[in-house]
């Protein structure tokens, strides 16, 4: 059983490091470079995949947008300014954390304004339920 | 007893917000059926298009810019042989190619020219000319990310249709031949 344990284990840990890797090797000049680079690219969208992002996905543009994100960064670029050379081409599609717009203004507040409404119907739904309450108390305290 | 009696309507709330998610529930459905969200307006649309110097498929040595291409209307479609969406594509193209009354140009994205040069020998082609992006550097400015798209550039060189997918008889009838017509509506006032 405890080797069992310890072969899945491995097996997962091989699996762990074979994702990890599949990623191409950039040479970043530092490791607070590589982190800035993955956090931009886990933020962007791989266009032609099913919900990957630019850091997960394996797909061809995936590799060949990291690659140009890559050669931004070392020309100096700033987050903001691949962010927005990106939506330039791609429209704010790529951006998972999408920007307010006009067109974004349900998503952004639809949820707030639908639990806000939930919250009134139930304010009022306990009020009415207690008006009646007291009424009734107050005629039984008439008959008592 | 009273209490119902006070507030009918209330009775009916559940049922009325029930019905309601059902009606997201559907439209929600639906839309999912008919839009693929991966199929985003470009950014680009009435922008002008990148610059571009490009080899030619048949001649890799001659190159063709966005300048050369500046005076007339045409049409961009990017395809590649290893494209499975550009071959259901291909006789759509075969028979309109010289309906669209302007020049139908082939953008051969990331694929090696031998391939696409055999591709086309096979298939027969519909382009007046076929230039090459074999990296798919040119084809980041243009935003493309999947074959087989088309863009209707005008003779300024402004992008004015985009679109993503294959060409279909009834894409063209309802989208792309009403904007070329456009254009040449444009070119004679």
């Amino acid at each position: 059983m405890k080797r069992l344990l310890a072969i899945l284990l491995f097996a997962f840990a091989l699996a762990l490091s074979a994702a990890a890797f599949a990623i191409d090797p950039l040479p970043f000049k530092d490791n607070a470079q590589r982190d800035r680079f993955q956090h931009l690219t886990s933020e962007l969208r791989c266009m032609v995949c099913q919900d990957e992002s630019l850091l997960a996905s394996n797909a061809d543009f995936a590799k060949q947008l990291r690659r140009q994100i890559f050669d931004m960064m070392q020309r100096g670029k700033s987050d903001k300014e691949i962010k927005d050379w990106l939506v330039e081409r791609y429209s704010t599609f790529i951006l998972y954390d999408p920007p307010l717009a006009p067109s974004t203004i349900a998503l952004w507040f639809g949820t707030p304004v639908i639990l806000l409404a939930g919250g009134v119907v139930v304010a009022v739904l306990l009020r009415r339920r207690t008006r009646p309450a007291s009424a009734i108390a107050e005629d039984t305290g008439d008959d008592w | 007893m009273n209490e119902v009696a006070r507030k009918p309507v209330g009775r009916f709330v559940p049922v009325i917000v029930f019905a309601a998610l059902v009606a997201f529930f559907v439209i929600g459905l639906v839309w999912n059926q008919t839009h693929d969200a991966r199929f985003v307006p470009s950014p680009l649309i009435d922008k002008p298009a990148p610059e571009f110097r490009l080899p030619r498929l048949e001649q890799p040595t001659q190159f063709v810019t966005k300048t050369d291409m500046l005076g007339k209307p045409y049409l961009l479609n990017v395809f590649a042989s290893w494209c499975f969406a550009c071959g259901d594509e291909h006789p759509v193209l075969m028979a309109y190619r010289d309906k669209f009354g302007i020049p139908l140009v082939g953008y051969d994205y990331k694929d090696a020219p031998q391939d696409a040069r055999a591709w086309l020998d096979r298939h027969g082609n519909p382009y007046h000319e076929v230039i090459t992006d074999q990296s798919g550097e040119t084809a980041i400015n243009f935003g493309v990310y999947g074959a087989p798209e088309t863009y209707l550039i005008d003779a300024k060189g402004i992008i004015r249709y985009k679109h993503i997918g294959p060409l279909t008889p009834d894409v063209i009838a309802k989208e792309l031949e009403p904007k070329i017509r456009a254009l040449d509506q444009e070119g004679s006032t």
